[in-house]
């Protein structure tokens, strides 16, 4: 083992007694870390080219050989990104103003606050006491978010396994050697000192040694300090990060933020709208209850007054019948009586004769 | 067409039958392929794009087109509209088959689909949308179910159960609106957590109020569209309270549609203008934007407005049409277009024939499944014997 790659003392049986808990990380809190957490710096001044990293990690997780061979480095006329073979990769780019070539190793950044795993719904991410974000495929139902969630573009899938595809990323060699006390199979096999490995917080303090000590040599920024609220792998580099493919400006706001106002807002759904819907269902009932009650009383209404005005209308009648009827009376009373006067004046005629 | 050409072809063996039967052989064909050779030769997917057409298409508009279900029945139930009624039982059949679909379309596309219930029975991850997602889209399946079975129970003359259930439809009605709420907007709420990753014109604080604002005219303008769809190819079942009140539920629903569209719109403004983007519409992804904001949300929006205030039913359905264009091009560029806009030409996804293939084969299964239930069930008519239908 390269003294000088390990910085400060592990004691592989103390390591090995850390246990991992779940990804608190993942939640809405603010989480400064695991302060015992390990990191890897990676250095591109330092770094050749020579995909041993590559090798190394291959073996380790006994993924599949590539097509063409390690030692193969017109590979890097290409640029790649992680895949289910391959959880790390260089990438080689020429900067303008650089005579020699510059590289990049990519595999996952072990976020403080991991997007993936706050974005699982199995929780089959755990952000583990030692840094390392691991990845559990007894419980993964293969939907794919973490890949969209992770601003590093890291999860890779196995799109050709049938039945037990699994998400496959660089765990930091978490089991197979960290917990035992070793070093990442990358950090181990890199022939020169691009990669650096210890305490989050001594390998921060040895980066920000370097970018005092040679301040020309280097870009004032050590990539990975705050981007997503820190990660647990961090980069130095002698040209701007924008040259190298890095995203410089997502900024650092750990990802589980961003996602955690919308579901704050999930119980006053829930509180609020039966008592809402509830308002408006007693407001439309009470209003067809009074509509109903109106239109009854109305109802109502008509029939009292077509009832009163069949009863003024038959005693407006019976008064007219018996005025009628009084009158025929008197009128025959009337004739009655002419007739008899008549009758009285003949017989009186009759006798003065 | 008469109404009995169309009641023959109820009956016999016809041009639909013929075409959805090679559609569904086709989609037996394409399961058996997903499930012997995997999503790798079957679809273009990759892993800067881990959801494709299926995503976008059978799950985000899928899920958003079956929102009349939860509209209708807060309209009629909540809000007392009973001039509606008519449109309940069709929106409720259109909502559950959606959200059915859905669920099937996922059992594609997930790489271990027997393990979707895990989430909620063997390890939950309460931090993810995706979690809120899921548990809310199973839920309100099974109160689609329930609020369905309503009119199943009376094709199968169970009069008890009926009445248990219609006894418990303001209840489900209220879980159905805070369900629908909930993952909605949860839907767009996926894509908060990757910024990086979206195109700043559609990636917003105000995602997921988008998403349930949009759903809403989704729901609105589909409960049109369907009914229009079922009066031209399914009137001769329907009674003659469907037919009067057919006018009624599409003046009254483009009206609605005509203000909650307009208010979508102001949101999508004021989203602009919180976030500054005003400098992105200069842009190609600018002109896709305004394209479908103008186009595609704001044309409809006055077209509504004029067909509702005209009383022009024809103008309505129009505008219903091109709105649910709207809201699938909307899903669209959120998840394809503006999801990884920032990669080169050349490493952007299309989907893959058989990608196509399995969604037409899932549009049409849901097509012969609602022909089945509305051609055999109390759907688009009242059942005779069970006319005290609220």
């Amino acid at each position: 083992m390269h003294r000088r790659k390990f910085l400060g003392l592990m004691g592989a049986a103390g390591a090995g007694s850390v246990a991992a808990s779940t990804a608190r990380a993942a939640g809405g809190k603010h989480f400064e870390g695991y302060p015992d957490s390990f990191a890897v710096l990676f250095d591109s001044t330092e770094c050749i080219g020579c995909r041993e990293c590559e090798r190394a990690c291959n073996e380790v997780n006994n993924l599949d050989q590539p097509e063409r061979p390690f030692d193969d480095l017109s590979v890097l006329e290409t640029k790649r990104r992680t895949t289910s073979n391959a959880y790390t990769v260089v990438n080689k780019y020429d900067v303008p103003d650089q005579s020699a070539p510059v590289y990049r190793k990519i595999q996952c950044n072990h976020c403080m606050e991991p997007a993936c795993a706050s974005a699982c719904f199995v929780g089959a991410f755990t952000k583990t006491e030692l840094g390392a974000v691991t990845y559990d495929p007894s419980v993964c139902v293969g939907c794919r978010y973490c890949m969209i969630a992770c601003p590093f573009h890291i999860p890779a899938y196995e799109y050709d396994k049938v039945l037990e595809p699994r998400i496959m990323k660089c765990t930091m060699c978490y089991e197979t050697r960290l917990i035992k006390g070793e070093l990442p199979g990358c950090v181990d096999a890199c022939p020169k000192e691009a990669l650096v490995f210890g305490k989050r917080e001594q390998v921060l303090q040895l980066a920000r040694r370097k970018l005092q000590t040679y301040p020309d040599r280097y870009e004032q920024h050590i990539y990975g300090e705050t981007e997503m609220g820190g990660t647990n792998w961090l980069y130095i580099s002698g040209t701007p990060f924008e040259s190298l493919d890095m995203n410089t400006e997502l900024g650092d706001t750990p990802a589980p933020k961003f996602t955690s106002g919308a579901l704050k807002l999930v119980p006053g759904v829930v509180a609020l709208w039966p008592l809402l819907l509830g308002g408006i269902y007693a407001v439309s009932r009470r209003k067809d209850k009074i509509a109903e009650q109106e239109r009854q009383q109305s109802v109502e209404d008509a029939v009292a007054e077509t009832k009163e005005q069949a009863r003024k209308e038959l005693e407006e009648f019976k008064e007219k019948a018996e005025r009628d009827r009084k009158k025929e009376v008197d009128k025959a009373v009337k004739k009655a009586k002419e007739e008899l006067e008549a009758e009285r004046k003949d017989e009186q005629g009759g006798s003065d004769e | 067409m008469s109404d009995q050409e169309t009641g023959k072809s109820g009956s016999r063996i016809g041009p639909f039958h013929i075409i959805t039967g090679l559609i569904l052989l086709f989609g037996a064909f394409l399961t058996v392929y997903r499930f012997t050779q995997g999503l790798g030769p079957m679809t273009n997917l990759n892993n800067e794009y881990p959801w494709g057409l299926w995503i976008s298409f059978d799950l985000l508009c899928g899920v958003a087109l079956a929102a009349g279900g939860f509209v209708t029945t807060a309209a009629c139930y909540i809000f007392g509209l009973k001039k509606y009624h008519i449109a309940v039982r069709p929106a409720v059949l259109t909502a559950m088959l959606g959200y059915l679909l859905v669920v099937i379309a996922l059992t594609y596309d997930v790489g271990r689909p027997w393990r979707l219930p895990y989430p909620f029975l063997v390890q939950s991850g309460t931090t993810s949308v995706l979690f809120e997602v899921a548990l809310c889209v199973m839920i309100y399946l099974l109160t689609l179910i329930a609020e369905y079975s309503q009119v199943a129970f009376e094709w199968m003359r169970m009069s008890v159960a009926r009445s248990l259930v219609m006894k418990s439809i303001l209840f489900l009605t209220v879980l159905g609106v805070i369900l629908s709420t909930m993952h909605q907007s949860s839907l767009g709420a996926l894509y908060l957590i990757a910024p990086s990753k979206m195109h700043p014109l559609w990636y917003s604080a105000y995602i997921p109020v988008y998403f349930f604002v949009s759903a809403i005219v989704a729901g609105l303008s589909m409960v049109i569209v369907e009914m229009s769809l079922a009066r031209r190819f399914l009137r001769h079942k329907m009674d003659e309270a469907h037919e009067r009140g057919y006018d009624d539920v599409v003046l009254g629903f483009g009206k609605a549609a005509a203000f909650v569209l307009a208010g979508y719109v102001s949101l999508k403004l004021l989203g602009l203008a919180v976030d500054n983007d005003w400098s992105y519409l200069m842009t190609g992804f600018g002109a896709l934007f305004l394209v479908e904001l103008l186009g595609f949300f704001a044309l409809p929006a006055y077209i509504f407005a004029i067909g509702a205030r005209e009383r022009r039913t024809g103008l309505i359905k129009w505008a219903a049409g091109w709105s649910v264009l709207g809201i699938v091009l909307n899903r669209i560029n959120v998840s394809l277009v503006a999801y990884n806009w920032k990669l080169t030409v050349g490493e952007h996804y299309f989907p893959g024939w058989m990608e196509f293939g399995l969604t037409i084969f899932i549009v049409t299964l849901g097509l012969v499944l609602y022909r089945y239930c509305a051609t055999r069930m109390p759907v688009l008519h009242e059942h005779p014997e069970y006319t005290d239908t609220h």
